[in-house]
């Protein structure tokens, strides 16, 4: 295209604006704004401020293909100067009109930060602030694609250590003192001139690597070292193996106690989602009502382990005795909520699974059960699990049961899912009819679904238990369900790895990012609507799945033969 | 020869609609047989029957000469009784061996926990399980095809898939609903010789229910008419062909008659 596609960078303008706006007026950017990134000119307000115009920026270069950089710079300027009218009118309106009692967060805090703290001649900053950013993009979607590959990952790399950076407080403070993380943050922000060392030192790392990178490729176009690649790729998963699980064994060491309670948050979400795998990601059965054998687990738990006001056991249940009881306990209450759900589908069974969650948590807090639950009191004084004489009583010790559970899980997953059980539950989530028609019984096939599902929440429940102390029904609300099911969504149904991933993203994260607490939700929301659009078979599908929903992409080698 | 499968006067009703009437077959053992009829006739219907899918009203259905009226899907699939679909039902997003292996599913015996350890006997199971289904697909001419995932293969690909996947089950009976559906004359040929071939082959008695004249007259041992649930026809296939009963069925009483005086011409 030669000429300028005004439409196009009008558009992308708008609607990185829109953005803007959209994250100002939740009240978002205002309360971002607090969180320094880099100095104190670079906060994470900011990020929500000027992303989507970054964005716009880049995209409508994009669109504008073999143009000539002017024509790139130009039309990334428009799509700026487009970005910048939606913030613009609401601050003269502001200005204007009492806009707070509607929209709570339009507040004297919000229009300071937006015009720069200048009054009414920050609106020309802002207009700058967007166009120089969009402008930005443009340029920067004009550079040749090695620089832009290694710029954009460095840059995105030092946003992402800024944005974290209470992880490397914590571990710069482990491995060299505390007097080393002054050298480089200031509070929780990075200093500007380490944010330029980084910067620089990635983008050289980043160079050399895709140099490499070039000339191995080289090598196996002439065909020289295809056996020789193999093994290096073997070696190297080899690496990466006994790396991942060497990380995996100091973590707790490195990160000190907030993050190992992070990391254990995310194991027990990994346990809940493996599960919960089984039942939705194989057998196809939609179960919203997960939480109740979680509440299970950490009740029996409970109920057998304390030593409090509800003691039953005469402490005779140590965490070890009771381990076996809880899972046999969440497995018979799998199969008890099987069985009349068994001739139900998709919608149906969902709101049946609902309901059945709800009242197992109204149950625990009834009166009915209070002898023995403790209705809304819950149980008080669960103690600590002792492993050989260590009491696991820090979240740093807690870490390595739940990891150590995580991993039992994992390994039983993926033996069942590759063998004839396997097999069966991915038949009748593709076709139930056909399914039983292969001679599978559906009765105990989905029984032992619900059964193995419901034992692997039982565990995390059990482990939940005993980490807090003391359980209360309002800790297994409809949330966990949800949390369980979107992170199983969004990191791959059916996935492994996938859960994974999932956890950390929807756990892990809003738990490092405090500042995302109330505003949790809201992201859920909004990446799970991106994920659905964009790719729907999640962040790290099982291989089947990424085959049917890319299926236009799918090659048929052989067709025709 | 003796009947491998005899239905005695069965009766399905849906509500007011009386789909199968007093139903009375027998196929015998090692025989191609045919069940034919317009549309809603309850050919269908009939398969459903068999397989347990549906459960009859009335009457008996012996299979070896067991009952087997209203017994789960799946042990009747366990007796030796596997079947296809009209419209091909695959395991779509499962590779063509995967859907050979979940038929083969009645044929494994091993605890399923077994898995978890990977015990000795769940190897050679599985290796068995896994040589068989490779053999099945080079049986029905799908190799190169295996790993591919069943919705990604060609139509005539996918029919031949699910006859491997019924075949694994080691069936004594096999249910073919219209194998030749949606083909081409060239592609159906191809079927009518494979399916002749599978009958030669392995001894499987086939039963099918198909609409191509020419497939059905032949390689039918005997063919079976069907018309609003009543069973209207039953014979060798070249006295089907002259049955007024049929024609009228198929084509109109008044064609019937045309086609009578045209002979007669």
């Amino acid at each position: 295209m030669k000429t300028i596609d005004w439409k196009t960078a009008i558009r992308n303008g708008l609607v990185g604006g829109v953005i803007a706006l959209y994250f100002s007026m939740i009240g978002m950017v205002e309360a971002f704004s607090g969180r320094n990134l880099i100095g104190d000119f670079f906060n994470m307000g900011h990020l929500l401020l000027f992303g989507g115009v970054l964005a716009a920026g880049i995209l409508t270069a994009r669109a504008h293909k073999e143009a000539s950089v002017g024509i790139n710079a130009f039309s990334s300027l428009v799509a700026g100067l487009a970005a910048g009218i939606p913030t613009t009118l609401l601050i003269l309106l502001a200005n204007n009109v009492e806009l707070q009692s509607v929209f709570v967060s339009v507040n004297r805090t919000l229009l300071a930060l937006l015009t720069f703290e200048r009054g009414m001649s920050g609106l020309g900053l802002f207009f700058l602030a967007t166009s120089l950013i969009a402008l930005a993009g443009g340029l920067y979607d004009s550079l040749p694609g090695v620089y832009k590959r290694t710029l954009g990952l460095s840059l995105s790399v030092v946003v992402v250590v800024a944005v974290f950076s209470n992880i490397v407080t914590q571990i710069m403070t482990t491995l060299f003192g505390r007097p080393s993380v002054r050298l480089i943050l200031d509070g929780d922000a990075l200093k500007p001139l380490s944010a330029a060392v980084l910067f620089v030192v990635l983008t050289g790392i980043f160079i050399l690597r895709e140099q490499r990178r070039v000339k191995a490729e080289k090598l196996v176009a002439s065909g020289a070292a295809a056996i020789e690649s193999k093994r290096a790729s073997l070696q190297r998963q080899v690496i990466l193996f006994v790396g991942i699980g060497i990380l995996l064994l100091i973590a707790p060491y490195v990160l000190g106690s907030f993050l190992s309670q992070v990391l254990f948050e995310v194991g027990r979400f990994v346990l809940l989602g493996l599960g919960l795998n089984i039942v939705v990601g194989y057998a196809g059965l939609l179960d919203l009502g997960y939480v109740a054998f979680f509440a299970f687990g950490a009740y029996t738990m409970g109920i057998l382990t304390t030593t409090g006001p509800l003691n039953q056991g005469g402490g005779l249940f140590n965490f070890w005795l009771a381990l076996p009881i809880v899972v046999l306990v969440s497995v018979f209450f799998g199969i008890m909520l099987g069985f009349p759900v068994l001739r139900m589908r998709g919608d149906y069974l969902a709101i049946v699974t609902l309901g059945f969650g709800e009242i197992i948590r109204i149950l625990a807090l009834s009166d009915w059960l209070r002898p023995i639950m403790g209705g809304a009191q819950g149980v008080l004084a669960i103690p600590s699990p002792v492993f050989f004489g260590i009491k696991l009583d820090s979240p740093e010790k807690m870490y390595y049961l739940v990891l150590a559970g995580a991993l039992l899980v994992a390994f039983v997953s993926i033996r069942l899912r590759d063998s004839r059980l396997g097999r069966q539950w991915m038949a009748m989530r593709e076709d139930e009819d056909v399914a039983e028609a292969m001679g599978i019984n559906l009765v105990q096939t989905k029984l032992l679904a619900f059964a193995i599902g419901a034992g692997f929440s039982g565990l995390g429940g059990a482990i939940f238990a005993a980490r807090l102390g003391n359980i209360f029904p309002h800790s297994f609300n409809l949330l966990i369900s949800i949390n369980a099911l979107s992170l199983i969504i969004v990191g791959g149904l059916g996935s492994i790895p996938g859960v994974i991933v999932g956890a950390i993203a929807l756990v892990g994260l809003p738990e490092l990012l405090r500042e995302f607490q109330e505003y949790r939700l809201l992201m859920y929301g909004i990446l799970l609507i991106v994920m659905m659009l964009n790719r729907p078979e999640g962040f790290l599908p099982a291989e089947v799945f990424k085959r049917e929903l890319h299926a236009e992409e799918a090659e048929l080698p052989g067709a025709e033969a | 020869m003796a009947s491998i499968l005899s239905t005695r006067n069965i009766i399905k009703t849906f509500g007011g609609l009386v789909a199968i009437n007093d139903f009375s077959l027998e196929i015998p053992e090692g025989s191609i047989s045919s069940v034919i009829g317009p549309n809603g006739a309850g050919k269908t219907t009939f398969f459903n029957c068999v397989t347990g899918f549906y459960k009859v009203d009335a009457g008996m259905i012996l299979f070896n000469g067991a009952p087997i009226q209203n017994q789960r899907t799946d042990i009747v699939t366990r007796l030796g009784i596997s079947r296809t679909y009209q419209n091909i039902r695959l395991f779509a997003n499962m590779s063509a061996i995967e859907n050979i292996l979940v038929g083969q599913h009645p044929r494994l015996k091993t605890f399923w926990g077994e898995a978890i350890w990977k015990s000795k006997r769940f190897q050679e199971e599985e290796a068995v399980a896994l040589e068989e289904a490779r053999r099945l697909i080079k049986f029905v001419g799908l190799q190169g095809l295996g790993d591919q995932v069943a919705r990604n293969l060609p139509y005539g690909a996918q029919r031949r898939l699910e006859i491997a996947r019924a075949l694994a089950s080691q069936p004594k009976l096999l249910l073919l609903d219209e194998p030749t559906a949606g083909m081409n004359p060239n592609e159906t040929g191809e079927m009518t010789h494979f399916i002749k071939h599978l009958r030669d082959e392995l001894g499987i008695t086939i039963l099918l229910i198909e609409h191509d004249m020419r497939v059905v007259m032949g390689i039918s041992d005997q063919v079976t008419v069907l018309d609003y649930g009543s069973k209207i026809a039953e014979g060798k296939p070249k006295d089907i062909q002259n049955n007024p009963r049929v024609i009228e069925a198929y084509l109109g009483r008044g064609a019937a008659s045309g086609l009578k005086s045209g002979k007669a011409k």
